[in-house]
């Protein structure tokens, strides 16, 4: 994983250097975007703020007060916010909780996935919003407390659904496979279900918000270094890195809602999985 | 923490490894996030689904009731009409019959009448004869002597005798018709 980062850090300065090397003053984006950010308030307490924070606690206070003002006052024929919210809503309750889940336990768990769906699409969201320019999980702290909540609930579901053993042995010792493979098997299946899938859940949403921003920080800020710092033909480059930084706008808004559906999506299948008698 | 993440910094993972800040920034606006979602937004979520289905359902379950009643009352209808015709046609046979049988009654009426008018006539017609016989009989026969008187030359002025000469001799005029017969 470190060493995925710094290659990833690598490739943006190495994709730079060949502007950069023009003018001493361009600086490729980097990992202190995420890391060593000056704090705002409380420094040095366990309540410091610092932009990303402030950025993530602003982003989930909109949403809150917009899903509140939009179900203040709910209506059989619902008005414009009621009727936005609603099928924003009813997206989580058909497509992910009772199309995964089905009608019972779609139900149970539609909150914890409604929770999951609203709070990354906000903090994703904000990767895009001017002003915020980052997004609230690409820190990584919240993904891995919804991905711990997603372990949580898929452990919880198991338990619950099938008994602790049940859902142990079904884990572990999939049926249907001839008992020597389950050597084998039984060591994968625990990382994999137990270990791998909330790492993997909490490191897809990072990432993926950390490269969007890097890659938006590269274009807009190449864009500037072309249009500001470079004389000559070779400012024209700034044209194509403008358009660039565009369409990644474009493409991370498509991302933040993706991903925001793809953790919702299979933390409903990992706990479908679990309270399944056979998988 | 911050000591293990001091020596791999140069690394990045320090990407990886959440300080208390973030940690706590992170857990307690997702839990009251979760909190706001569990107790307030699918409550109100929920009931308006539910609230839609029902009328939805209750609307579907008025149409239904009304197709019930407006067929049932259909069903009246015909059964009503079917009785109204019965009831016609009834009524139109024990009318064709009454006339009929009216009819007949008042032929035979008729007829009886005119069978006791005709007896009725012959009887008048059979006293009238007879007292035309017997006023004849008497004023043809008072009415003969006279002549027979006067042309024999000699008054029968027996009574009695002149009475049962006329006597005799109708009888003999009657038992002469009979034997005519």
């Amino acid at each position: 994983m470190e060493t995925a980062l710094s290659t990833s850090a690598l490739v943006t300065a190495a994709l730079l250097r060949p502007f950069a090397g023009e003018d001493g003053e361009f600086k490729a984006p980097g990992i202190d975007e995420f890391v060593g950010l000056p704090a705002l308030f409380f420094e040095g307490t366990p309540f410091e703020i610092n932009r990303i924070i402030m950025v993530r606690l602003i982003a989930l206070t909109i949403m809150v007060v917009l899903m509140y003002l939009a179900l203040r006052k709910t209506r059989l024929v619902p008005g414009r916010g009621q009727g936005v919210a609603e099928m924003a809503l009813d997206f989580v309750r058909v497509q992910i909780a009772e199309q995964i889940l089905g009608e019972r336990l779609g139900r149970k768990f539609l909150p914890l996935l409604a929770s999951l769906f609203f709070a990354i699409l906000a903090m994703n969201i904000t990767g895009i919003v001017p002003f915020a320019n980052i997004a609230g999980t690409s820190l990584v702290g919240m993904p891995l407390t919804m991905a711990l909540v997603s372990y949580v609930a898929f452990i919880y579901a198991g338990i619950r659904e099938v008994g602790g053993w049940a859902f142990i042995k079904n884990a572990l010792f999939p049926p249907g496979v001839p008992w020597p493979l389950y050597i084998l098997l039984a060591p994968v299946e625990l990382i994999n279900i137990f270990i791998m899938r909330p790492v993997s859940l909490a490191l897809r949403l990072l990432l993926n918000m950390m490269v969007g921003h890097l890659l938006l920080v590269l274009a807009f800020s190449s864009t500037n270094f072309f249009f500001v710092s470079v004389s000559g033909p070779a400012a024209a480059f700034g044209a194509l890195t403008l358009t660039g930084g565009i369409v990644i706008t474009l493409f991370e808004l498509l991302i933040a809602v993706l991903q925001a559906y793809v953790f919702t999506l299979l933390t409903a299948v990992y706990i479908q999985q679990a309270a399944s008698e056979h998988h | 923490m911050l000591s293990s993440s001091s020596i791999v910094t140069e690394a990045g993972a320090a990407i990886f490894l959440p300080p208390a800040y973030d940690i706590i920034w992170s857990a307690v606006p997702f839990a009251l996030i979760l909190a706001f979602f569990f107790f307030w937004v699918m409550p109100r979520f929920r009931t308006i689904l539910d609230e839609r289905a029902e009328l939805i359902e209750g609307g579907i379950a008025k149409a239904e009731a009304a197709q019930a009643e407006a067929s049932a009352q259909l069903e009246e209808y015909n059964s009503l009409l079917a009785d109204a015709r019965a009831e016609a046609g009834r009524i139109r046979e024990q009318a064709r019959a009454d006339g009929q049988a009216i009819l007949a009654d008042l032929k035979q009426q008729a007829r009886a009448e005119a069978t006791r008018i005709t007896a009725t006539a012959q009887q008048q017609i059979e006293a009238e004869r007879q007292a035309a016989l017997v006023s004849l009989r008497s004023e043809v026969g008072t009415l003969a002597i006279q002549l027979a008187g006067t042309v024999v030359g000699e008054t029968l002025a027996d009574d009695a005798k002149s009475t049962a000469i006329v006597d005799r001799f109708l009888a003999d005029l009657e038992a002469g018709e009979k034997a005519a017969k």
